[in-house]
């Protein structure tokens, strides 16, 4: 239908309130849980605020400027706690896009058993993070342990560095890796058989189809499991807290158990909050700058051109020729974004 | 097991509560009859519970955090109870520690808070300060409590700010486990456990001749933290002053049992690096001689087929001192005030308080000294070995939030174990940290 290229309100039948009634259950949690939270977060975070107690002392931005005073007491555990998160999340997203790349190749492989192989490596993730914490805590135990017993080894996997961190960061690949390999192989589907033909007709091997039709055709859910796996390496949380206990000497302590012990244990919900925030501005960067990064520079240079084209009063019928369509893959956004 | 307070948070807890939390507080912000008002709490007939409750059908909520082998003890009180008061329905809920004191706070504010609940002796005063919980001065009036009645400390650590809200039900101290077995082994006589300094290293030079690590030193809260300010107690020294304003660790006696601490694993006493738990599975796994543990542990040690016994802990530093904890009731502060039920709340509290010795038996040291004096209770040969510590017990002062410096404390312990910090160093440290939250929590709590 032509329509489709006229979008605006001349396209539209029926009162306009219409959308916004079909959005409406949805905007309505949205707002009691999360925008609302968001909103009254900030202002909490400006008070040394407990809400047992009768009155909230307004501190201004004190909360945040403590964050920045090294001689403050929230100082040390939170840049610590901040400075682990980054640790964490530097050395367990490659393996977490990697390997599950890797696996998606092998299991979109035709070969008998291939459904079992499939349940089996996505199996781990449908646990919660507290069996799967436990159990790992019982087997890496470095007096006791199953996993130092098979290996005839005498490691403390859990109360020594680098080890805890190995644990870890093994105990979360292990755990997730069948989400992320369950999303390429979706994306891997997606790509049309034509275009392995049309590079095997022009000679290309192995190596070659993988770097230009594979990733090329990965793109769009590549960014999605980029974005969502390093949320999730940065929320971590469960992992060290039931293994590591953020031990040992605090090294694998977290920001979202900083966080959690001093809102929820030592109840200074407002310089927790303001922590949250400065935690959150932090990721929004970090996933504004994978967007940005891995973004189809091929395509967004020919928008540019074709826009600049438009104000030139050129000829334009809407169409970008040979880009790709940058759709991504829709993934319910509660997803695996806190592990 | 009946572990104390300071364990943090279950993820889901945390989820949980960040939601409840951001809606109560809300709530609470706008909503005048919020529970903090303390007029408007029904204080019942004003005879505390004695005169029992003869008014209309009630049904109590009461929230432990009984997980272990004690829960179904007080579960067998709750149903006692019932049985003998056929208007009164009360209503056991158990959950992990943690969750409960997470729980507890947002639970009230929402109205949606138990009838009655217990509560840590060091949790105490933070939960009064925070309107938590409310007085129950006519309680301890009605029941004729008096200091002489009870274990010194767990007595007035109810009390904040000049009124009482706790009635305190037990004391659990730590102990001196052995296993006979390990003990033999080594030449040792398991009827004759170690007891002071000297014969302590004695005993665990010979148990190192035989092979054996004869005390693992953890480096975790359970049980290195709790054998660690036993041991501080001995050299002399203290965690806080009396009157919990300032941070006594960084002292010398706390560097002399630190460093006694770690010395365990550098002259092979123990393992380098001990798990969280690990030392008392070695001591019921015939791995190791000795551990310090809770008393709570004697139930779980009755159901193996080890040879063990337990004693009062060895002197080390020579200044006596042992840790110890206290479980204690309280009540919560109720949103819609109903005479009814906080009569016949009074009257549950009041009545297993008496119940002192079917207590005992889940592994506990009831708070009452008449219990304590009764031919029942020394049939308890465990609880009653461990109840011969009661002059040595020693318990953190009872300030608003003192718990939230322990953090340091277990980090010292933790650095000086597993990382090699100097004991000197890392306590001084932690020490100053201390002191700083301790200021800060000082002000908040007095504003």
């Amino acid at each position: 239908m032509a329509r489709t290229r006229t979008p605006g309100r001349g396209g539209r039948t029926g009162s306009p309130l219409t959308p916004y009634l079909f959005l409406a259950p949805y905007l309505a949690l949205f707002v009691a849980f999360v925008a609302f939270p968001a909103v009254y977060g900030l202002w909490i975070s400006l008070h040394d605020w407990d809400y047992m107690m009768s009155s909230q002392r307004f501190l201004g931005l004190q909360n945040y400027t403590d964050l920045l005073d090294p001689a403050s007491v929230v100082f040390r555990d939170f840049w610590n706690g901040m400075g682990n998160t980054l640790l964490f999340t530097v050395v367990s997203v490659p393996f977490l896009l990697v390997l599950p790349l890797l696996l998606a190749l092998l299991l979109q492989q035709k070969f008998p058993g291939r459904t079992f192989f499939r349940a089996m490596f996505f199996a781990p993730y449908v646990l919660g993070v507290a069996v799967i914490g436990l159990m790992w805590r019982y087997l890496l135990d470095g007096n006791f342990g199953l996993v130092n017993a098979y290996l005839g080894t005498d490691i403390s996997w859990t109360t020594s560095q680098p080890w805890a961190w190995v644990s870890l960061v093994g105990v979360t690949v292990w755990w997730t890796l069948g989400f992320n390999a369950v999303i390429f192989l979706a994306g891997l589907g997606d790509i049309p058989t034509e275009h392995y033909e049309a590079a095997a007709l022009d000679g290309a091997g192995w190596w070659a189809s993988f770097v230009h039709v594979t990733l090329p055709g990965l793109r769009p859910v590549m960014i999605f499991v980029v974005v969502i796996t390093v949320l999730a390496s940065a929320n971590m949380f469960g992992q060290s807290y039931l293994i590591t206990q953020g031990g040992p000497s605090q090294s694998t302590q977290t920001a979202i158990m900083v966080i959690t012990d001093l809102g929820l244990s030592r109840y200074q919900m407002g310089a927790a909050a303001a922590q949250s925030y400065l935690l959150a501005l932090f990721l929004a960067v970090v996933s504004i700058a994978n967007f940005w990064l891995m973004r189809d520079k091929d395509a967004a240079e020919q928008a540019k051109a074709l826009r600049a084209q438009r104000r030139r009063g050129g000829g334009a019928d809407g169409h970008t020729p040979g880009s790709s369509d940058p759709q991504v893959p829709a993934t319910p956004a509660s997803l695996g974004t806190v592990r | 097991m009946t572990q104390p307070t300071r364990s943090p948070f279950s993820r889901r807890s945390f989820l949980s509560l960040a939601a409840a939390g951001g809606m109560t507080a809300s709530l609470a912000a706008c909503g005048g009859s919020s529970p903090r008002d303390s007029a408007d709490q029904a204080v019942a007939t004003g005879d505390g519970g004695a005169g029992g409750y003869d008014g209309p059908q009630v049904d109590l909520a009461f929230w432990n955090g009984f997980t272990g082998g004690d829960g179904p003890t007080m579960k067998a009180l709750v149903d006692t109870f019932n049985s003998e008061h056929a208007n009164i329905a009360v209503t056991m809920t158990t959950m992990q520690w943690a969750d409960y004191y997470s729980r507890l706070p947002s639970a009230v504010t929402s109205g949606n808070g138990p009838d009655i609940g217990i509560m840590h002796v060091d949790s105490v005063a933070t939960n009064a300060a925070r309107n938590v919980i409310q007085p129950l001065d006519d309680v301890a009036a009605a029941l004729e409590l008096a200091e002489s009645d009870f274990a010194a400390v767990p007595w007035q650590a109810g009390i904040y700010d000049g009124q009482r809200f706790a009635i305190p039900l037990d004391v659990h101290p730590l102990g001196f486990y052995y296993n006979k077995d390990v003990m033999e082994q080594a030449g040792l006589d398991p009827e004759a456990p170690p007891t002071d300094h000297d014969s302590y290293m004695a005993a665990l030079e010979d148990l190192k001749a035989a092979g054996i690590e004869g005390h693992w030193a953890s480096p975790f809260p359970f049980t290195g933290g709790l054998t660690l300010q036993a041991l501080i107690y001995q050299f002399g020294g203290s965690l806080f002053n009396e009157d919990g304003t300032q941070v006594t660790w960084g002292e010398a006696p706390a560097v002399e049992a630190l460093t006694w601490w770690v010395d365990l694993a550098k002259n092979g006493y123990s393992p380098a690096n001990v798990d969280q738990d690990a030392d008392y599975v070695a001591l019921k796994n015939g791995t190791t001689a000795f551990n310090w543990n809770g008393i709570w542990q004697i139930n779980d040690l009755k159901q193996t087929d080890i040879s063990w016994g337990v004693a009062p802990l060895p002197d080390i530093g020579g200044s006596g001192g042992v840790w110890a904890g206290s479980h204690q009731f309280v009540l919560p502060r109720q949103r819609n005030a109903d005479a009814d039920k906080a009569q016949a709340s009074r009257v549950f509290v009041s009545w297993i308080s008496e119940q002192s010795q079917a207590w005992a038996e889940a592994g506990q040291v009831p708070a009452r000294n008449s219990a304590r004096e009764t031919p029942e209770f020394e049939a308890l040969t465990e609880q009653a070995t461990l109840a011969e510590q009661l002059d040595d017990l020693r318990f953190i002062p009872t300030v608003p939030g003192i718990t939230d410096c322990m953090a340091e404390f277990d980090r010292a312990l933790n650095e000086a174990v597993l990382s090699g910090a100097e004991p000197e160093a890392i306590l001084a440290d932690t020490a100053s940290r201390a002191q700083a939250i301790l200021d800060e929590n000082a002000s908040r709590y007095s504003g």
